[in-house]
């Protein structure tokens, strides 16, 4: 391409000297190249990101006119003092922590001989078979899977069905914390198994033979060697179920009880419900916060390596 | 000192309220005296289902105003919307009875020439002058449409039928109760205990002090274990009837015609202590920048025909009582079903729903204001 055009003789030299000095310029400033190449996305980062996160931030430490819903620029803790002091947000907080911490161990003990099995025992094509097994709910909207799990779990739904066909008594989980569990668990699930089978995948098949000789058995092969190389796949797998469910406010609203807040519905309902932006920005802080140190945790094993 | 700070607000407020007939209000000028020529565009707030088709598309035709409408999902967020961008961006809004006095007290919409709507003066009367939409005599805006708030339940699985709204609130029914997902419903707690308990003095659900309050509030934590479900979406309620979760609770008209629609067997009352309900009201922003095409609107909405097919298609009572032999013709029964041109007396039973504040009216500014609501809500749900 280069030749043709600098054996091209067309009148248009001063455009072509130009292209050319350009070229030249990337050519002896390697980091220009680079920033020209980072320059949309640290800016989109920076701009979209970054500050929108800062707006929120500072906007916490305002309060609302509780008569005529305007926000009141006076700087203050009200809000964090609110948060605090209030045992009601308190629990809404460690429901929310505490249900995303159960999804994460279900997801964790559910994806795990999974991921094995695709990473190491399956053919190409079983484990083919499994992949789409696995990304097919994807395709559907979450929204209609939460539906679903709905229709399975009332009261004269399909599982309750089951249970009678085989004599045994109603379940009653329907609109409760359970069912919010298992809906979470179901949805995040495939976020689980895929860097699980990264992770398992990129284990040498050398270290297991390496194993085996030095005289480990089945157990302690996978105790040892297995389980260490794969520690860091499932952490990469936990950030995703953990902060998914952390955010989320649409199941707890779906099919939740009267027990069922989450952090993301108290956020919902102070914009929605209340105007009240600055308790939001507040509440939605603690979530922030949360995911930092659980990020510098899952930082410190390993995960980023294996994502 | 936050405390101070509100009621001086309050105090202005009302001032400003008070003000309005002489100067009128933030227009700066008199109600108009005609309508006229219309401006080619009309943006709404509405409810879903209060704009379809049948009706907006031959007002449009008649009328060369072009509607654009929003829908919104609650109360709240109508309020919100109507502040949004210095509140130019809709001209109206069909505000319920807790929103009005909201949008009305600060300033968000204004007042209204009732003489300029024909179908005004046929209007029952209760609905002409309500204190939701009228402040000291000026109107914020035309009525439309109410419905109560009923006592649903399942006629198999609940027996002997319940008379009183005690039903969700005793034990027996335990985890097969629902109730809506919304601040108001302190009031039909406190509904319930002004009839139950005659010694706490609450005379409006409304308009309850700090004894009072607290009441409401306790009963309904006393009733948080019995609930399955605080539902969101009307059709939450009819998901929950459907599947056999919930078999008592409280509901709207709407809700008891579809489920009977899909055969559930179910029915509902008001109960003998009397029912909240709502009334929605067409109001005019206080920047509208459409007001002919508006006045337009007010009047095409309560004509007896489009008050007729409002009706039926949203399962509510129209205000226009000439609506209700049209409702019969378009659907045998309608006009029974939903109480068109109901007695006065079945109208003054049901308290409708308005916006707690604290000036009770009786002088005092000792009443629990709706952030109050809010916040013991939130609480409440914890």
């Amino acid at each position: 391409m280069s030749t043709v055009e600098a054996l091209d003789t067309t009148p248009h030299r001063p455009l072509r000297t130009a292209r050319l000095r350009l070229s030249g310029f990337f050519w002896r400033h390697r980091w220009a190249k680079g920033l020209l190449l980072l320059a949309p996305p640290v800016l989109a980062f920076g701009l979209v990101y970054l500050a929108s996160l800062i707006a929120l931030f500072i906007s916490s430490f305002w309060t609302v006119n509780p008569f005529t819903t305007d926000i009141e620029h006076i700087w203050n803790l009200q809000n964090y003092k609110t948060l605090f002091e209030s045992s009601a947000y308190r629990t809404v907080a460690l429901r929310t922590i505490g249900i995303a911490a159960a999804v994460t161990l279900t997801d964790a003990v559910l994806a795990f001989p999974l991921g094995y099995f695709m990473a190491r025992i399956a053919s190409g094509r079983t484990r083919a078979i499994l992949f789409v097994g696995v990304l097919l709910p994807l395709w559907s909207s979450y929204l209609v899977r939460v539906y679903i799990w709905r229709l399975i779990l009332n009261q004269d739904g399909v599982l309750n069905w089951a249970l009678g066909k085989v004599g045994l008594p109603d379940q009653n989980f329907a609109y409760t914390n359970i069912a919010v569990w298992l809906i979470f668990s179901y949805v995040w699930l495939p976020f689980m198994i895929l860097p699980v089978y990264g992770a398992l995948e990129r284990i040498p098949d050398s270290y297991i033979e390496a194993s085996r000789d030095l005289g480990a058995r089945g157990f302690a092969t996978f105790r040892r060697v297995i389980l260490p190389l794969a520690l860091p796949g499932v952490i990469a797998g936990s950030i995703f179920t953990f902060s998914l469910t952390l955010g989320d406010y649409v199941t707890p609203l779906l099919a939740g009880g009267s027990n069922s807040q989450f952090i993301g519905n108290v956020v919902y309902g102070s914009v929605g419900i209340s105007n009240n932006v600055p308790f939001a920005a507040a509440f939605a802080a603690v979530p922030l916060a949360v995911m930092a140190v659980y990020l510098l945790i899952a930082r410190r094993l390993g995960a980023f390596e294996a994502m | 000192m936050i405390r101070i700070k509100r009621v001086h607000v309050l105090a202005a407020a009302v001032a400003a309220a008070l003000c309005v007939p002489a100067a009128g209000i933030s227009s700066g000028k008199g109600l108009p005296t005609s309508i006229g020529k219309g401006e080619g565009q009309l943006n709404l707030i509405a409810w879903e289902g209060y704009t379809q088709p049948q009706w907006v598309n031959p007002f449009q035709k008649a009328t060369g105003c072009k509607v654009n409408a929003k829908y919104a999902g609650s109360s709240d967020e109508m309020v919100t919307l109507m502040r949004q961008g210095g509140g130019s961006q809709y001209d109206m809004v069909s505000a319920s009875g807790d929103a009005s006095l909201r949008l009305i007290y600060g300033k968000d919409v204004q007042p209204v020439n009732v003489n300029l709507v024909k179908d005004w003066k046929n209007f029952i009367p209760a609905l002409k002058s309500p204190p939701h939409n009228t402040v000291n005599g000026v109107h914020y805006g035309i009525s439309l449409q109410w419905g109560p708030n009923t006592l649903l339940y399942n006629t198999k699985k609940v027996k002997p039928a319940p008379t009183s709204w005690s039903a969700i609130y005793s034990p027996k029914y335990k985890g097969k109760v629902t109730v809506p997902d919304n601040p108001i419903q302190i009031a039909d707690a406190a509904l319930y205990l002004s009839k139950s308990k005659p010694s706490l003095g609450i005379k409006d659900p409304y308009e309850l002090d700090q004894s009072q309050f607290n009441a409401a509030v306790n009963l309904l934590k006393q009733q948080k274990p019995l609930i399955k479900k605080y539902w969101g979406l009307a059709s939450d309620e009819i998901d929950l009837f459907k599947n056999g979760d919930a078999v008592i609770g409280a509901s709207w008209p709407y809700q008891t015609n579809t489920l009977i629609a899909d055969k559930v067997p179910v029915k509902d009352l008001i109960p003998k202590e009397g029912a909240t309900g709502w009334a929605d009201t067409w109001m005019l922003s206080a920047h509208a920048k459409h007001p002919n095409c508006a006045y337009k609107w007010l009047n095409w909405v309560s004509t007896p025909k489009v008050q007729a097919e409002q009706a039926i298609y949203f399962g509510e009572t129209p205000a226009n009582p000439l609506a209700c032999p049209i409702m019969n013709k378009l659907s045998p029964g309608s006009a029974g079903q939903y109480h068109c041109g109901a007695s006065a007396s079945y109208f003054n039973s049901i308290k409708f729903w308005k916006t707690p504040i604290s000036n009770c009216g009786n002088g005092k500014n000792d009443c629990m204001d709706y952030t109050q609501w809010q916040q013991a809500w939130t609480q409440l749900k914890g």
